[in-house]
This record gives C-alpha cells, structure tokens and sequence, in this order.
C-alpha cells in the first residue's frame, strides 16, 4: 500500500512562490528508475501511435493516469511527488500533457530559452513536473532554467534572445532527481557533450479546485507575517515575507521590487489571506484607492 | 567596411537598471566574422566598461511604461543595451 503524500511545508511554498521551483534530488530509488528507463524508450519509440503505453488525454485525472503497472505512475504517486504536486495544485488535479526528453550523448543542439506557457495572466497556476531517471553530470545536458523568472509574463520563445542570463542554473543531480516548476519559469534543454544517453520526463498538471491552503499547515501560523512585515521598518527574519524576499542575481532594484508585489499577490491567493503583505507596497496601494 | 575583410560583432547587455554604468544581468553575443570568440561568462561588469573595450553603443531600450493596469506587471528583460565592433576576418 503506498504511504500517504507527503505534503510540502510553508517554508517550502513560500520558496517555490519565490523562485518557481522546488528541486528533489536522487529522490526516486534505482529499482524504479531502472523500470521507468524502460517505460520512458518504450513511450518514445512509440510516441503518437496508438501502440503508445499508457497514453494519458488531456483533462484527465492525474489519479487515473499512468495506473499500475506502470513505473512513470509509480514515479509520480511516490509520497514526495504526489505530496508536492497536492500541495500545489490539488488532489483533484488534471493532466495537461507529457513529453519523453531524449538528449542523445554528443548532442550539442541547445534549446532556445522559452517558457512553455502562452501568456497565462491569471494568479492560478500550473505545475510541471521533471524526472531524471539518469544521473545528470555537468557535461549531460541537464534542463536550464533561471530561477525566479515564473512570474514574469511572456510568450515561448520570446525571451530566445537572451543568451546567459546571471543565476541560470543547470540541473546537475544524481539518478532519480525530480524538479517541479510554476508553467512560468524560463527554461531550455542544454547540450549533452558528456558520454551518457540523458532522458528526461515531463508532465504537466493543471489545477482544477482554489489552490488556497493546500499544504501542511503545520507551523503556518507562525511564520505568517502581517502587511506591517517591512524591511525598511520592522520586520522578522523568520516570516514568508523574509523568504519572499529572496533576490536572483538577475534582478535589479526596480525589477526586484515589482517582483516582490507579484509574490505577495500569489500569496495571497495561497494562504488565502487579503491582507497579507510583503515591503508594504500592495496595502499602501490598497489604502489610497479607498480616499480617491 | 568590406565585408570581404570585416564583419560585424553584436553584443546585447541587459543591466540592471537604466543607466550605463549599471551591472550586466544577462548578455547574448553574436559573431559575424565568426572568429569563435565566446562570454560564457559576463564579459564586462557594466555597459560603461564595454565602451571602454571598443564596443560601439548603437541602441538602447525605453526607460519601461507601466501598462496602466498593469503597472506591476513585466515581462522581458528591461534597460537592454546593443553594441557592435567591427573586426577583421581572421
């Protein structure tokens, strides 16, 4: 019997919130990845036919997909992943789509930075949920991504122009690594110069439900702050605003600032309180469009 | 410029606010004489330094508009600096 999720704690939403992703190294046991390997050649060489294995469509049930005996459905119904993705969008989450990432040794071709969304402008959101089956050296074409971008509202491969962008990072981590990411972030497949084929899945879940207060709330209480949690008055080293606050080295001043209002905006709509704040900016805001 | 002895380099510098002197957040480099010069790492600290270096200055971005509305919104990278250098085909 498989054990019950285990959920994400404050601490943890309030970083994906900041940084748009959450990251699970070796997480998955060998004995599975060695079967999800399997699964994931089998998809690819099978891929849009009808001989496809497990072939989900999208709008169904992430609880009726991928059922057993399936390793990719074992993947994902682990206690850390499901726990994770009920946390964010829910327990009656839906499949968007998947896709198997191959990157063949000696694969130099490099994705172009893009975001996988169309322009999403509302405050709900997506998750997307990426497998290593393999190891992921430094030399094998492990995914790119620039933390804290998920937020910022563009289209595919708009953003293609930028190159190198300070904090991008890429995923390097031992066999069974899994990343799960706001649809938002910028990303791209990177080159694969190393020796070792490098496989990677992904799945994305839509939510369906208020993803208000879904995590455990263990703790919650305290580390919420009030709208006064402001660094340039008083504020607590221990408050969601404080991880909030985190900076990636690519933003500057005003680009930070604007980010910290997107944050406390999906916040709010996580904790499901209105008046929640981080810096003062949306309530000053909010108290002058009372007087005019 | 003979573009049978020289071509042109382009380097895009996004930095960190919209003054020159304001450190490089991303950057992109494009090689026309492809002469298999790389900045994988950030090849200079701020746009002043990049003039310094030789690069012409030959656009720069609008200081950004909020959207009203949508005033806290953003999207692409602001303050995006485009510089050329003509070289000689090696």
């Amino acid at each position: 019997m498989m054990a019950s999720p285990t959920l994400l704690d404050t601490d943890q939403m309030a970083s994906f919130v900041a940084r748009g992703f959450l990251a699970f190294p070796g997480l998955i046991d060998e004995d599975l990845n060695a079967p999800a390997i399997e699964e994931l050649e089998a998809i690819l060489a099978t891929w849009g036919s009808d001989a496809r294995p497990f072939a989900p469509s999208s709008g169904q049930r992430l609880d009726e997909i991928y059922p057993e005996p399936s390793a990719i459905g074992a993947v994902l119904r682990h206690p850390v992943v499901a726990g994770a993705v009920q946390s964010l969008v829910g327990t009656d989450a839906v499949f968007d789509h998947d896709f198997v990432h191959l990157r063949p040794p000696g694969d130099l071709s490099q994705q172009k930075l893009h975001a996988d969304a169309i322009i999403d402008s509302n405050r709900a959101f997506d998750v997307q949920v990426f497998y290593f089956p393999h190891e992921v050296t430094d030399d094998g074409g492990g995914t790119g991504f620039v933390p804290g971008t998920h937020l910022r509202l563009v289209n595919e491969t708009d953003v293609a122009r930028y190159h190198h962008v300070a904090g991008e990072r890429q995923w390097v981590g031992p066999a069974g690594s899994v990343l799960i990411f706001h649809h938002g972030m910028w990303h791209r497949g990177m080159p694969n110069p190393g020796s070792l084929r490098r496989l990677m899945y992904k799945i994305r879940l839509n939510p369906t439900a208020p993803q208000t207060r879904l995590w455990d709330l263990a703790g919650f209480d305290e580390r919420q702050n009030d709208a006064s949690d402001h660094v340039f008055a008083k504020f607590r080293a221990d408050s969601v605003a404080a991880t909030l606050r985190h900076r990636e080295p690519w933003l500057g001043e005003s680009a930070y600032r604007l980010e910290l209002v997107q944050r406390a905006a999906l916040w709010r709509y996580l904790s499901g309180d209105d008046a929640f704040d981080v810096d003062w900016y949306q309530t000053r805001k909010e108290l002058r469009e009372e007087l005019a | 410029m003979d573009p049978m002895t020289h071509r042109q380099q382009v380097l895009f510098l996004w930095l960190e606010h919209s003054d020159l002197d304001g450190r490089v957040v991303a950057w992109t480099f494009h090689d026309g004489a492809d002469r298999g010069d790389r900045h994988d790492a950030a090849p200079y600290a701020n746009g002043v330094a990049a003039l310094r270096d030789g690069w012409r200055l030959i656009q720069t971005s609008p200081i950004p508009l909020p959207a009203p509305g949508a005033e806290t919104v953003r999207g692409r990278l602001e303050h995006e600096f485009m510089f050329e250098r003509i070289v000689p085909i090696d």
